[in-house]
């Protein structure tokens, strides 16, 4: 029976089980990432992060530098920026959030231009806005794990203080805290974050990872550290089940065209939230 | 005469007009109702109609039409109970991963991709003219007619409720509204430029007045100069529009916000 | 069980601006209102007492017509409930600071918000948005963007946004909870003024009956879901009281104020039927 759901060589390919790892350490780390990203109601930032490396991706890749250097620069950059912009009010953040996407997708429009004037290479932005984990080399995985972890510990270093932050600014303020600069670490944690997952998976998982999972694990717990566990084990789920998937579709039609990894974790990820939705309303809080 | 007045660059003009009017008026709501993922959520979700169009060999408005307007329903219904920024995200990486779905099957369609995030004011054709009108006429009619409730709602909904103005009713009206305006615009000038024609102007423009109309007035006016000066100067420069889009409008924002600092420092509301 | 006390009025022959009959309303399981019966006449000013968890919001949300009862009946302006009769001023709203919208404007709304189509200026709607302005005091800052104003003006705005449409009856939602006692005041005295001169029924829900002492003609008193209404001295005794919590309850005077105070538990009476002709009964006389 095994072998109907898994097509021969899935197990013994390369590819797959660096894209398995490679998904599995990113769908942790966003995870966790993505639980407070929920609670702060930032999806929006972590959208336009994913979509604004992208963007600095392809430039930096027509640049002739490492598309992982441009996500990062900008990412950091953008969430400088946003930050700067600083206001409070989750409703005057996502209008801040917008602002520096519209200047950010300008200015990648113009790079590209700029690019396919002076390299005459046309369809960047197409492989790196979607990626594929199946086209990823092995050096990547160093990087990964770096980044990985930087981002983790960022979160575990900053994790109680941020939570009172999160959930209740103005009692932080009134023990002292530092709202602002909790949030800007917060901020730039989670586009270190996205960029890792940006470049090596895609924008689009990159977003459905951090806030697909996280948002379901918090329908399913109001406890933030069970969530993030459930959150993670939700992503490296919907993550292996979606490279299994994506496998086993090259066989499914006689053309051997395989259908994109993206398409089933993102189809995933959106069934559980629902799934999670639709439990009947609980009588009190736990 | 100026090349830049040719005959080719009247569509292009016109087109920009329509396209600022749209965004600044409907722009207004999005930034009231504190919706700026809204607008970026359904043009670019609705990319994915294109390709599916392009694939079955449908007119390209059609794909967008019926991916936006799903975009706008699913975000509404998602979002109904629960986080509404959560729901918007996953609508939006949903879309985008049928999308990919798309592509995946026609590898023809991706040097496309730029023309659709980023527009091609320039390159109008005259028959695009016609629906593009249409459409614009359609979404400012319904705006104009969803006025009022659509304010009152989006400012005290509890108390619309209470005279029958259901918030729900009015969420997915609205979003049908964006839905409308973005069909109308992505084929024409991309949706990064419609997303920041409908937050910067209005943005701005609230800054400087403290009266709905005159917002709207101001918001259209902004974004109109906007989109004129990004014409202007993406023909004379090569550069592309929506560089000079994005980049005023975060300008018009930034201004906006400079001259409510200076006015709180003066004393001043 | 509910108990309305021996009017000391006349019955009055019109029709009261809002009769409550006999409300039942179970959410969850639990009984929230139990036959609740009270009536409100134009021009009195009336305060619906209890703590939170009551059952005051749902009370006022059957009265709007959004919540309907299991049993009972709601009769605003004699006959059945027609929309626009009823002026509602919400406890919780949000006004952006950045919103461009003056006092002004949303006092207008009140008038014909709820319509579809663009509002066409006109005299007639200009005097009448001034005539509200004037009648609340708001004259300083009705021009002012309504989100940068203080608690207390905001509520004044409302006040008049609620009653521009006329209303026969003008219900607030614990307009006090969030202002400072002069405010409190202010607003209590304004909202007595509106009952008389304009001869609308005010019902206010409060907590915390006493900053409305000085001006209530009746109250409402709700505890567990059961209600006992009429004038202040007749209602708020300690065998009523006791009655409507089930246990004994001791009330205070202190300097004019009223403290309502719990039993220490040691008698236990088993709390007789609340019968129309047992000994001791209270009618429902209307």
């Amino acid at each position: 029976m095994l072998r109907a759901i898994v097509e021969p060589g899935f197990w013994g390919s390369s590819a797959v089980q660096l894209a398995a790892a490679v998904g599995a350490v990113t769908a942790i780390v966003a995870g966790c990432v993505g639980v407070f990203t929920v609670i702060r109601s930032q999806s929006f930032a972590g959208e336009a992060l994913g979509d604004l490396g992208a963007a600095g991706g392809s430039s930096a890749y027509l640049a002739g530098i490492p598309s992982l250097w441009g996500f990062l620069g900008v990412d950091v950059a953008a969430a400088g920026v946003m930050e700067l912009i600083g206001i409070q009010r989750a409703r005057g953040r996502d209008l801040a959030t917008g602002i520096v996407l519209g200047a950010g997708f300008g200015l990648a429009a113009l790079f590209l231009y700029l690019g396919t004037i002076y390299n005459n290479t046309t369809g960047v932005t197409v492989t790196v806005l979607f990626g594929s984990p199946f086209t990823l080399t092995p050096s990547v995985l160093p990087l990964v794990a770096a980044f990985g972890a930087l981002a983790l510990g960022a979160i575990v270093v900053l994790y109680r203080p941020l939570l009172l932050v999160s959930v209740s600014p103005e009692l932080a303020a009134a023990r002292r805290l530092p709202v602002r600069l909790i949030g800007a670490l917060y901020l730039f944690a989670m586009a270190l974050a996205v960029a890792l997952s940006a470049v090596t998976i895609g924008a689009i998982l990159s977003t459905a990872l951090l806030v697909g999972p996280a948002a379901t694990a918090l329908q399913l717990t109001r406890r933030p550290g069970r969530a993030i566990l459930v959150a993670g084990l939700i992503g490296v789920g919907a993550m292996w089940l979606g490279v299994l998937l994506a496998y086993d579709s090259y066989y499914w039609s006689s053309s051997h065209h395989g259908w994109p990894v993206t398409f089933f974790v993102v189809t995933l990820v959106l069934l559980a939230y629902i799934a999670a939705r639709a439990r009947p309303a609980r009588g009190r809080a736990r | 005469m100026n090349p830049v007045f040719s005959g080719f660059m009247v569509n292009a003009w016109l087109v920009a007009t329509i396209v600022a009017v749209v965004g600044g008026a409907v722009g207004f709501f999005v930034v009231l109702r504190g919706s700026a993922f809204v607008a970026h959520a359904i043009p670019n979700g609705s990319f994915a109609g294109a390709a599916a169009a392009s694939l079955i060999g449908v007119n390209t408005i059609l794909g967008l039409g019926v991916f936006s307007v799903g975009g706008a329903l699913g975000i509404g219904l998602l979002g109904r109970r629960g986080r509404h920024d959560v729901a918007t995200a996953l609508t939006l990486v949903f879309m985008l991963g049928l999308g990919a779905l798309f592509l995946s099957f026609s590898i023809e369609y991706a040097p496309e991709i730029y023309s659709l995030l980023f527009g091609e004011v320039l390159g109008i054709s005259a028959n695009q003219l016609a629906p593009t009108i249409g459409l614009a006429v359609a979404s400012l009619a319904a705006l104009a007619v969803l006025y009022r409730p659509l304010l009152l709602s989006s400012t005290l909904p509890d108390s619309g409720q209470a005279r029958g103005v259901t918030p729900f009713a009015i969420e997915i009206a609205f979003l049908l509204l964006v839905a409308l305006a973005t069909t109308m615009t992505v084929p024409v000038v991309g949706t990064a430029l419609i997303f920041s024609l409908m937050i910067g102007p209005p943005a701005a423009a609230r800054s400087f007045t403290n009266r709905p109309c005159v917002a709207i007035a101001l918001s259209v006016t902004i974004a109109l100069v906007v989109v004129w000066a990004g014409i202007a100067l993406s023909y004379q420069t090569n550069w592309p529009v929506g560089f000079f889009v994005g980049t005023a409008s975060a300008a018009a924002y930034a201004t906006g916000r400079a001259w409510r600092f200076a006015r709180r420092r003066h004393g001043g509301h | 069980m509910t108990a309305e006390l021996l009017a000391t009025d006349p019955p009055a022959t019109s029709a009261p601006a809002l009769g409550v009959e006999d409300v039942t309303v179970q959410l969850g399981g639990r009984t929230v209102l139990d036959h609740v019966t009270f009536s409100v006449r134009a021009g009195e000013f009336t305060g619906l007492i209890g703590s939170n968890g009551a059952g005051k919001t749902t009370l006022f949300r059957v009265i709007l017509g959004l919540q309907q009862p299991l049993a009972g009946h709601v009769g605003v302006g004699g006959g059945g409930r027609a929309r626009g009769d009823i002026g509602y001023v919400p406890q919780k709203f949000l006004l952006d600071p950045d919103m461009p919208l003056r006092g002004r404007d949303l006092i207008g709304l009140g008038l014909d918000g709820h319509r579809l189509g663009i509002p066409l200026p006109s005299r007639a709607r200009r005097a009448r948005v001034e005539e509200m302005v004037e009648a609340v005091d708001a004259s300083g800052f009705a021009d002012a963007r309504v989100g940068q104003l203080s608690g207390g003006e905001q509520q004044r705005i409302l006040i008049a946004h609620a009653l521009i449409s006329r209303p026969s009856l003008l219900l607030l939602d614990e307009p006090l909870a969030n202002l400072d006692l002069r405010s409190a005041q202010e607003v209590v005295q304004l909202l007595s003024r509106i009952a008389s001169e304009q001869q609308i029924a005010v019902l206010i829900s409060a907590h915390e009956m006493n900053p409305l002492l000085p001006v209530m003609d009746r109250i409402v008193y709700l505890a567990d879901g059961r209600a006992a209404s009429g004038p202040v001295e007749e209602v708020v005794r300690s065998e009523v009281l006791s009655k409507l919590y089930g246990h004994h309850v001791d009330v205070l005077r202190v300097h004019g104020r009223v403290i309502v105070v719990a039993g220490t538990g040691h008698d236990e009476h088993t709390v007789p039927e609340l019968a129309a002709d047992g000994p001791g009964a209270v009618e429902i006389v209307e």
